[in-house]
């Protein structure tokens, strides 16, 4: 089989056989629909609500990748201050360690009252909130664990630190930084879902899914999983995609 | 001054939380131009330290590290390193890695001259075809080769070898140890080599200085006469063997394992 092709092929023939077990399994039990959803349900959802998809989707969609990007911007430069400075890591660690403990699910309420109304603010900070400590450490420990030697090759030279992190450390770092991005994406997905169910007069896949549970609509509910799942498969490959582009070299080769 | 490298009476000690501890005490080597001294000793006397200070990342506690004549007083472009790790960026071409230096470094050569220059060294060792190759697609011999040249880009007044042999197998180590010969034949340079391969020292140095357990002080210098290039065969002559024979019992005398006036075996 040519490359390529295996590389599509094979995916979607998997996916094509879950929803069949899935489809079969609903059929098998003789699920109602207030019970659970079969996949030949959702396409009526879908298109009887299109349009609904399409804006909430786009809601979730840019509130989260906005959220995540504001990660990247945070975790990466909190990460460069533990990586760099021994002291501020052992300051940072355990509070972080702490922040990244909490349960966000409680975190929602407080937010939703702090700043009641602003709700994509609130989103986007959840989404933020959630996601940026894997960035944080990935980016720390990339930074810190660099060989002393590769410092040295620089330094002998006269180098200054800017240039070996900008040379050196930054590109090193980038493995274990897409490793974390992955990571991020779908924890920003989280964030952003738990705000937009919780939250009252919410926008978004998630309010989406909180009307199809108040209207026992299990079709509908279903239908946004799925698109929600999707848009987490989207977003991941194109994490993928930037980390062939920047950090392809990391990769081994196949065999 | 006649030396090129010149290091008077060093003394240093890292401060650990059980109070200082000495690595180098009473350091004395002198390499004229040109010259190739190798460093051996017990292992953790001290040899790596040497190596940073003459390269200027650190400063002795006492004493002096002189580089032609100027005293070291902090990283200077005119050395080029080499260490067991051959530390390429994995996300350069090996080409690039060879040009990393000339990139911090301010040269006179152009783009062009550069890149040529880069060439020149990589076919010098052998790593011609190989210019456009990730290092991960190369053994670990052929990465030292490149960190070699990488080393010598930027023409060093003098190169430092913190055991770059030390991670390859034997007949890579053989090979390397002539390709170094047909380097400095080439491209002159005054070298320091620190190493633990008795062999390694007396096939590439001039000078053997051997140092004694930490801390670490000149214990013994030895000559290795040569007239010019030297082959494998050269290191299974009767004056081979009496070399290796001395500087064993000396690294012995350096472990605490032999008196100095113990005759050697």
């Amino acid at each position: 089989m040519n490359k390529h092709l295996r590389a599509i092929a094979v995916p979607l023939i998997a996916i094509a056989i879950l929803l069949a077990f899935w489809e079969w399994l609903v059929w098998f039990n003789g699920w109602p629909k207030f019970k659970m959803a079969a996949p030949s349900d959702l396409l009526p959802a879908y298109q009887r609500h299109w349009h609904l998809f399409l804006t909430m989707g786009w809601q979730t969609l840019w509130r989260t990748v906005l959220g995540l990007m504001l990660a990247v911007l945070f975790g990466t430069a909190l990460g460069m201050i533990m990586g760099f400075s021994r002291t501020m890591r052992d300051a940072l660690y355990p509070i972080l360690v702490g922040f990244n403990a909490i349960p966000k699910a409680t975190v929602v309420p407080i937010v939703a009252l702090m700043f009641v109304g602003q709700h994509d603010f609130n989103t986007v900070l959840l989404a933020f909130m959630i996601s940026f400590f894997p960035i944080a450490v990935s980016v720390s420990i990339g930074l810190s664990t660099l060989e002393p030697e590769y410092r040295d090759i620089l330094r002998s030279l006269g180098a200054s630190q800017a240039t070996i992190f900008w040379k050196i450390a930054l590109p090193k770092t980038l493995p274990e930084f897409f490793g974390a991005l992955k990571v991020a994406v779908t924890l920003a997905f989280i964030g952003t879902n738990l705000m937009e169910i919780v939250s009252p007069h919410g926008r978004g896949l998630g309010a989406l899914f909180d009307s199809g549970r108040t209207n026992s609509d299990f079709p509908l509910m279903f239908a946004v999983l799925i698109a929600l799942a999707f848009l987490g498969i989207v977003l991941y490959y194109i994490v993928v995609a930037l980390e062939k582009i920047f950090a392809g070299w990391a990769e081994r080769a196949p065999g | 001054m006649t030396n090129l490298i010149e290091i008077k009476g060093v003394r240093h000690a890292y401060r650990t939380d059980a109070g200082p501890l000495p690595v180098l005490d009473g350091l004395e080597i002198s390499v004229p131009e040109g010259g190739f001294v190798a460093v051996v000793g017990p292992s953790g006397c001290g040899k790596s330290t040497l190596t940073r200070l003459i390269a200027g990342l650190m400063k002795p506690d006492q004493g002096e590290v002189w580089l032609h004549g100027e005293r070291v007083k902090g990283p200077r472009a005119t050395v080029g390193m080499a260490f067991q790790n051959p530390v390429l960026l994995e996300w350069r071409s090996i080409l690039k890695n060879v040009l990393l230096p000339l990139e911090i470094v301010p040269s006179k050569l152009s783009k062009k001259q550069a890149e040529e220059r880069a060439r020149f060294l990589l076919s010098l060792v052998g790593l011609e075809g190989f210019e456009d190759k990730r290092p991960s697609e190369l053994s670990g011999g052929m990465r030292q080769r490149a960190s070699l040249c990488r080393a010598l880009i930027h023409q060093p007044e003098v190169l430092i070898l913190d055991e770059p042999f030390g991670a390859l197998d034997a007949f890579t180590r053989e090979d390397l140890w002539q390709t170094m010969h047909r380097v400095k034949e080439r491209e002159p340079f005054t070298g320091v080599l620190i190493t633990h391969d008795l062999r390694e020292s007396i096939f590439l140095a001039d000078q053997v200085v051997v140092l004694s357990g930490r801390p670490a002080r000149t214990q013994y210098v030895l000559d290795i006469p040569s007239s010019g290039l030297r082959t494998l065969d050269d290191l299974y002559t009767p004056q081979a063997a009496e070399q290796l024979n001395i500087l064993r019992h000396q690294i012995q005398i350096a472990q605490g394992r032999a008196s100095a006036g113990e005759a050697s075996a």
